[in-house]
């Protein structure tokens, strides 16, 4: 498994090659609470970082994911449509919810790693 | 002397609640099945001969087995809906604490008012000559709602909260097409704190949202509206007080900032209760703002409804009011129905939002709230409301957490979860827990810009007394958490009539259509 990386957003990003997995961290799964609905990206789809790029909604809210790097969507997790639970189950694993084939790789060094993270959420907390 | 068994008669000494009956019932609190459940398919309240000659023109698409409706006798019917209202809570039935809901009293002198004949019976389509009254009415509601918001025109038709933003917001857009910037002015700033319909809204008609950060302290830094702001800038969508409870003190500098950019000022006016009297929104710098008439003027909110949203609009926007709307003329009043008749008193009407006037039946309520309190008493009636929600802070702020410091609210009071942190006990089981006491709960998790929130409106409706016992039902609850009483939240509510729902699977697998037993579905076909 590659490098993991993540957003102040929540979004997390683990490169494994010139292709990135994206989905939202575990902090953000336990904040939104059971996830109900997920809209993901049509294939193909040209994101610039920044965009909003699913949108993820619990029975709390509904928020959306913002794409942590610029990238073509090469592909979605349609799994997650009919089983929005993988998100809070195991949501940097089966509950991935993109591909993104990168566009800038520069633009990961711009982003936090796991400990980084971690005081990140230890620091708005 | 009834009594002559020595039965138990004082309370207390009765069974306990837990006491099970054979029925299920507790006393005279029944349990209601379904509709569907109740009735059966042979039968039917009301027994019409089939017509003599009938020709079915569906064709192909004709029903070819039965339709499986439940049929009811009258008393049935009759008891299947009484019951169902009998579990409902409103503010008929208590304290509505619900934030930037505004759940005051509905005073009966307003429907007495609004069921006079010449109100309650009268036809959209009726001649003008003969709603003379009506039209008067409209009028002089008209009239008051512009001199409380200091605003030019008003459009009454709207339905709702939401309608009205649209309303306004659609006025907008015909102001900044008739200036040809149409095309290059399309963005609308919306804070973090905005209700969830302003967004909506923009976006309903073709506006791109962009998110106004809240500072530290909750409300709007105007540095950050002048540095969002553009010549793509539509408008800014605000409300004040905002959702956290807070009056937005910059909405001056606020309001400057996006007319320098040549946006407009659109405001929410859900929160209208708290102003009403001592601060005008056209004062401030507002160009749209709707009323629901629902929440700051007393007509029936909810399944009691409906609502109403007139919008007020300011000198700049007055010209495209939709129609229609009422003129006081030499000859009595004049309803102006179409944009070209609008054309000819000189405004630039966009259209229209209804096919008709609008609730008619609240104007009157909201006129009737307005004349019987006098301009005297809708000021006591938003500072007895700020008052109330400030006494409920007070008397809260050293058990409970308030994200933005113990500082004065405006008519809703705002608290968070951080006092709940690591008690095992989050919002959405407090909130349960106050059910089980007889209270409907605040309004949870929104705004989103607060963790766990819990906003609070008592309104002006509450006596010391009522505000004292809802008070002090909070801070048993409190002290409950603190003590470490997990149980009595994570399993509430224990005593209503069903006990906590799975939301999570009513909204991944919601079940929209009753499905019959198997033997009663094989009778059907």
């Amino acid at each position: 498994m590659g490098e993991i990386k993540y957003t102040k957003d929540h979004e997390y990003i683990r490169v494994e090659g010139d292709v990135a997995v994206v989905g939202i961290s575990d902090y953000a799964q336990s904040q939104l609470g059971d996830v109900v609905f997920v809209e993901l990206p049509k294939l193909g789809k040209a994101l610039s970082k920044g965009d909003e790029a699913a949108v993820v909604e619990s029975v709390k809210a509904a928020s959306e994911v913002y794409a942590p790097v610029s990238g073509e969507v090469t592909e979605i997790n349609s799994g997650l449509e009919a089983q929005p639970g993988a998100i809070n189950e195991d949501p940097e694993g089966t509950g991935w919810f993109m591909k993104v084939k990168l566009a800038d790789p520069s633009e990961l060094a711009g982003l936090m790693n796991e400990a980084d993270y971690k005081a990140y959420l230890a620091s708005i907390h | 002397m009834l009594n002559r068994q020595g039965r138990p008669t004082t309370p207390g000494e009765a069974a306990p609640s837990d006491h099970k009956t054979f029925t299920g019932n507790k006393a005279l609190s029944q349990i209601e099945p379904l509709i569907f459940e109740t009735g059966r398919l042979e039968t039917t309240g009301v027994d019409y001969e089939a017509p003599k000659s009938f020709t079915s023109r569906l064709g192909g698409f004709e029903r070819k087995s039965e339709i499986g409706l439940p049929g009811l006798s009258e008393p049935e019917a009759m008891r299947h809906y009484v019951r169902l209202s009998q579990k409902n809570y409103g503010i008929d039935t208590g304290l509505f604490p619900l934030g930037s809901c505004t759940m005051k009293h509905n005073p009966r002198v307003n429907e007495k008012i609004a069921r006079m004949p010449g109100f309650s019976d009268v036809h959209p389509l009726q001649p003008v000559s003969t709603v003379q009254g009506a039209l008067e009415v409209m009028h002089t509601l008209s009239h008051w709602l512009l001199e409380l918001t200091g605003m030019d025109a008003v459009a009454l038709s709207p339905k709702a909260g939401a309608h009205g933003e649209l309303c306004g917001m659609m006025a907008i857009k015909a102001a900044i097409a008739a200036k040809g910037e149409a095309a290059t002015r399309n963005v609308v700033l919306v804070p973090d704190s905005a209700h969830g319909t302003n967004p909506a809204t923009a976006a309903l008609i073709h506006f791109v949202v962009k998110p106004v950060p809240v500072r530290e302290d909750g409300t709007v830094d105007p540095a950050v509206v002048a540095s969002l702001a553009g010549p793509d800038t539509a408008a800014i969508m605000l409300t004040n007080p905002n959702t956290c409870g807070l009056f937005e003190k910059d909405v001056v500098a606020i309001a400057d900032a996006i007319h320098a950019a040549g946006g407009y000022f659109y405001a929410d006016g859900a929160n209208f209760n708290a102003i009403v009297g001592k601060a005008r929104p056209g004062d401030l710098g507002v160009d749209a703002m709707h009323i629901n008439l629902h929440k700051t003027f007393s007509t029936p909110h909810g399944g009691g409804g409906p609502g109403a949203g007139p919008v007020v609009l300011s000198e700049l926007l007055a010209p495209f009011a939709p129609v229609p709307f009422v003129r006081h003329t030499d000859d009595g009043m004049q309803l102006v129905e179409s944009v070209d008749e609008a054309a000819n008193h000189g405004a630039h009407a966009f259209g229209r939002m209804t096919a008709f006037h609008g609730q008619m039946g609240m104007y009157v309520r909201a006129l009737s709230y307005m004349l019987s309190h006098g301009a005297d008493g809708l000021r006591q009636a938003s500072e007895d409301a700020v008052l109330n929600a400030n006494y409920v802070r007070a008397c809260l702020a050293d058990l409970m957490s308030l994200p933005y410091g113990n500082r004065p609210c405006m008519h809703e009071v705002l608290f968070d979860d951080a006092w709940l942190k690591d008690t095992g006990v989050t919002t959405l089981d407090f909130a349960k827990a106050m059910i089980d006491e007889g209270y409907h709960p605040m309004t949870v998790y929104f705004p989103l810009v607060v963790h766990g929130a819990m906003l609070i409106e008592p309104t002006e409706s509450e006596s010391r007394a009522s505000l004292d016992l809802f008070i002090a039902t909070l801070r048993d609850l409190a002290m409950a958490v603190k003590r470490g009483e997990t149980e009595r939240f994570t399993g509430a509510p224990y005593h209503a009539p069903v006990r906590r729902m799975d939301e999570t699977r009513a909204a991944r697998s919601p079940v929209l259509k009753y499905t019959p037993p198997q033997p009663i579905l094989q009778a059907a076909e």
